[in-house]
């Protein structure tokens, strides 16, 4: 079963037959003695748009290590490793407490495909997207960028945008 | 002198011409093509190889075109595939013979000019039909065969679109068409002013003159047999290296030496108002037929291909019947006048 074709009653045509051909000449000749839309890469640069996926970076202070990221990328390419360090505790005679470290934190860049779930689905806001581009590199295995390249990028990640005001009849009600 | 009235020198001397100018054409075509297509794409194009412009670029595009390997498929034809790029190059040449840069300059002035430049031009024809069928390539023979219907539809036209001009200059010399058209039409006073004859009522003799030169030189909106998207690229599929190379010079002059021909036969060639022809006169073709290469990349870069049937139909449902038209009002007209 499939859907049914809905066809245009009338084929779109131009009042003047034929006017179209002459309508795309008058185009392409005014494109033709207009400035062109290039960029000279290696000698002059493009600025990109503030929230341009260019790279991810990472926040290393707020890693917890869970891992969450690594699992939920479709193609594997963050490697984390971490290990357990025994914290003192808060008050004396209170218990120790254990937190996580982040010892390597690799994105392979040759992998991803910027889908941006390892964003999206950080429950910590450890992982931004950077507008910053130029980091490619001649071999395959240049492509891996460890943590420290990683938190490098943080540095070019602009603000988030300001929090919409919430309209006075919007507010959420009280919960009883 | 005497060495100039060697006949031997005289041929050799017309053949390094001829060679030296359809190489020059196709290079400034094409190099035009790559410029005024990307600026039409708001691209810059060809930029680096040459220093300014990147006006060095067709010609390095060439020599890497030389350097690259001549593949010939194991189940072609292998002498007739070797010769078709040739044959091809070969009949845009032999158009030149007639093509007059001033009332002097011309390889041979021949009584019927135009009849020979229009059969030596249909060479191509076979080229392409040489290509195709010897590629031993199911797309190749396709195009071959599409190319073969194409230019069997669109000479009648440019043929028929010719006739016009010739009972109107009353010749079928290149340069006595030239001359027709030197001749003054009427008097302002005692100053004549002549006029080309495009402006002597056979503007729709240029048109479909013009449109059927396109389909000639198998380029869009009636590449039907090259068509990349569903032949990879037709009767070409198999060519590489220098073969290519000279199938697409072959292009590219034809392209110029069309333009060329379509302005000697409407815009009055070589002769411009106030120059003198012997002087200005190559220069004045050379800048006409640009003009109208210009134009035809102008229509490439702008139209859509026309599909096969439409195609076909625009051949033989309304150019040959508007150019017998043109040929019956023309004749009349002339005997009434």
């Amino acid at each position: 079963m499939s859907a049914p074709r809905i066809l245009p009653k009338e084929p779109v045509r131009s009042a003047v037959p034929g006017l179209g051909l002459f309508k795309g000449m008058w185009l392409t000749l005014k494109t033709l003695f207009s400035r062109p839309a290039t960029v000279f890469y290696p000698t002059e640069k493009e600025i990109p748009l503030p929230r341009a996926r260019g790279v991810i970076a990472l926040d290393v202070e707020a890693c917890t290590v869970c891992m969450l990221c690594a699992r939920e990328c479709p193609d594997w390419c963050i490697y984390i490793e971490g290990h357990k360090e025994e914290q003192p505790p808060a008050q004396p005679g209170g218990r120790a407490r254990s937190r996580s470290v982040l010892d390597r934190f690799d994105i392979d860049f040759s992998l991803c495909m910027y889908c941006g779930i390892c964003v999206e689905v950080c429950p910590f806001d450890a992982l931004f997207w950077s507008p910053e581009y130029e980091y490619s590199g001649l071999a395959l295995a240049d492509l891996l960028h460890p943590m420290d390249r990683l938190s490098e990028w943080l540095k070019t990640v602009p603000e988030p945008p300001a929090l919409e005001e919430q309209p006075a009849s919007a507010a959420p009600e009280e919960q009883p | 002198m005497s060495l100039l009235e060697n006949v031997w020198v005289l041929v050799a001397l017309k053949l390094i011409i001829a060679v030296v100018v359809i190489f020059v054409a196709a290079f400034l075509v094409m190099f035009a093509e790559l410029k005024v297509s990307a600026h039409m794409q708001s691209r810059i194009g060809p930029y680096y190889c040459g220093g300014r412009w990147g006006w060095a670029h067709v010609i390095a595009e060439v020599f890497k075109w030389l350097q690259k390997e001549d593949v010939v498929p194991a189940a072609a034809d292998r002498p007739v595939f070797k010769a078709a790029p040739m044959v091809s190059l070969l009949g845009m040449m032999a158009v030149l013979v007639v093509l007059p840069l001033s009332p002097t300059l011309v390889a041979g002035d021949l009584d019927v000019g135009i009849f020979y430049a229009l059969a030596a031009g249909a060479v191509s024809t076979v080229a392409i039909l040489m290509a195709g069928w010897s590629s031993a390539n199911k797309f190749s023979l396709m195009g071959g065969l599409r190319a073969g219907a194409q230019l069997i539809a669109y000479e009648l036209p440019l043929v028929l679109a010719v006739v016009g001009v010739v009972i109107q200059a009353g010749t079928m010399s290149m340069v006595g068409i030239v001359e027709a058209q030197a001749q003054p039409v009427f008097h302002l006073g005692s100053v004549g002013i002549p006029l080309p004859f495009i402006l002597q009522g056979q503007i729709v003799a240029f048109v479909i003159f013009m449109i059927a030169a396109l389909a000639e030189v198998v380029r869009i909106p009636f590449d039907m047999p090259v068509a990349e998207s569903e032949l990879v690229m037709g009767y070409l599929t198999e060519y590489t290296g220098i073969r290519f190379t000279m199938f697409l010079l072959a292009e590219y002059a034809g392209m110029y030496v069309m333009s060329a021909i379509a302005s000697v036969l409407f815009l009055g060639g070589y002769y411009f108002p106030g120059l003198d022809t012997r002087l200005w006169g190559p220069l004045v073709l050379l800048a006409k037929a640009a003009v109208l290469s210009f134009c035809m990349i102008w229509f490439r870069w702008t139209w859509p291909r026309l599909r096969e049937d439409q195609l076909q139909s625009l051949a033989w449902r309304w150019l040959v019947p508007l150019a017998l038209l043109n040929i019956a009002v023309t004749a009349v007209l002339k005997v009434v006048r």
